[in-house]
């Protein structure tokens, strides 16, 4: 009952998973080391960066701030996961056409968070962009472009082009 | 894939069942915390700044997750988490000026984990919620073995990240006075980048009587070691007299790499000229 392994159930991408996890690991380390599920990216590890970013039961959440022990039970998805499920083939196709991604490091914790933000409708601000994105860093693109593609999804699903 | 090392100290994990369940745990380890949103202590359990030996999991504790309303008080349970708060109608109504600050706290992925109790008993001197509950004169609950207590939020925040709780302590819940016609409210901060600590931030409460302010309550977050009452300030914002040169007697803000205590002591004074506006304004 107070145990340094605990066994774990859940749904990462749909999928049932059973492991037995120390109880310090964070959800990122056990979906990356694992399950070899490597599109999570481990950055700054305190929840500053956002390139961890995973989906817990519907909401975004940081990998390394969540332990996967606290994650039994619950339905975890990951960038390929969403990838694959083809929910956001424009977000990609507008960040891959903008040059919204240069190294990529960023990249799957933005399409999570961007995705979170168009999943409410409506065409936001670019101001409500960068707030929405403000817990998520881009060391190479300065943002510019990773506003504009948002932007432009949020316009093209809302029936509307640039 | 071989075996990384893993960021945090090895510890012991157990999934509370129940208030009295976690009381007990911890009671029976020494060197047990409460894990409830994590999205501070998990980080610092990543730097190793904390190690306790074990984690009691409080997140299955329903009781907990609920927003209520008694009488003229509004109840907000310590593991509503933040993104809930901020969507919670019952919150927008009864406690408009947490509403207002709660979009300032970090951001959506955070919110989504993070709970009010957490913040709350965190108690980080530039977080928004401790002053709120400050500005607003709310109380906190605490159970432990011998039983439940509420703590007034003038008497909870102690010192730099030290409360009223003690080690067999667990914070239940926040009590606040729900919002009435003549309240008002004023909420405004400054930080580099949205979802930052602030660098000052203010909260503030008021009821508004014919064409003046009275039980003007100031909290001010980012300038002390806790939130900060003002008191010269809120007599003079009744008195209807200028407030930014009382401030004075009121803050003491310390030197850091975010910004010097001269540049805290006038930005305080431009967010109070801000937040005086918003309490007479009416704007709650």
């Amino acid at each position: 009952m107070t145990e340094r392994f605990c066994d774990l159930a859940l749904t990462i991408n749909g999928e049932p998973v059973r492991e037995r996890v120390d109880a310090r690991k964070t959800l990122v380390d056990f979906l990356r080391d694992d399950l070899g599920l490597t599109g999570s990216h481990v950055g700054c590890e305190h929840g500053v960066c956002g390139a961890c970013t995973v989906r817990l039961d519907g909401a975004i959440v940081r990998g390394c701030l969540t332990l996967a022990v606290q994650c039994d039970g619950a339905s975890v998805e990951t960038i390929e996961g969403v990838a694959d499920s083809g929910a956001i083939a424009d977000l990609q196709q507008a960040f891959q056409a903008r040059n919204a991604l240069q190294c990529g490091f960023c990249t799957p914790g933005m399409l999570l968070t961007a995705q979170a933000l168009l999943a409410r409708g409506g065409v936001p601000s670019r101001e409500q962009i960068r707030e929405h994105l403000s817990g998520n860093y881009c060391r190479c693109t300065g943002y510019h472009a990773i506003v504009d593609a948002i932007e432009a999804v949020a316009q093209a699903r809302a029936g509307r082009t640039t | 894939m071989g075996e990384a090392p893993l960021k945090p100290a090895p510890f012991g994990f157990a999934k509370a069942r129940s208030v009295e369940h976690a009381i007990a745990l911890l009671s029976q380890h020494a060197d047990a915390r409460l894990l409830a949103g994590g999205q501070s202590l998990i980080a610092t359990l990543n730097m190793r700044l904390s190690a306790p030996k074990l984690l009691i999991d409080i997140n299955a504790l329903d009781d907990l997750k609920r927003v209520t309303r008694t009488g003229d008080m509004l109840t907000i349970g310590a593991l509503v988490r933040h993104a809930e708060a901020e969507h919670s109608d019952m919150i927008a109504r009864g406690a408009p000026l947490i509403a207002r600050a709660l979009p300032h706290i970090a951001h959506p992925a955070i919110r989504n984990r993070g709970t009010v109790g957490g913040s709350i008993a965190y108690a980080d001197p530039a977080a928004e919620l401790p002053a709120c509950l400050l500005a607003l004169g709310g109380e906190v609950e605490v159970a432990n073995a011998a039983g439940r207590r509420r703590v007034k939020a003038d008497d909870f925040f102690k010192d730099l990240f030290e409360t009223a709780l003690g080690p067999g302590d667990v914070l239940t819940a926040i009590h606040v006075p729900a919002a009435r016609a003549e309240s008002r409210y004023g909420f405004a901060e400054l930080a580099r980048r949205h979802g930052d600590y602030a660098l000052v931030g203010l909260a503030a409460a008021a009821r508004a009587d014919g064409t003046v302010v009275k039980d003007v309550r100031l909290a001010f977050f980012g300038v002390g070691p806790t939130p900060v009452r003002a008191r010269a300030a809120e007599a003079a914002v009744e008195r209807g007299e200028d407030a930014v040169a009382a401030l004075a007697q009121d803050l003491a803000p310390p030197d850091d790499v975010q910004a010097s205590a001269a540049a805290r002591r006038h930005l305080a004074g431009v967010l109070l000229r801000r937040v005086a506006l918003q309490l007479q304004g009416g704007r709650s």
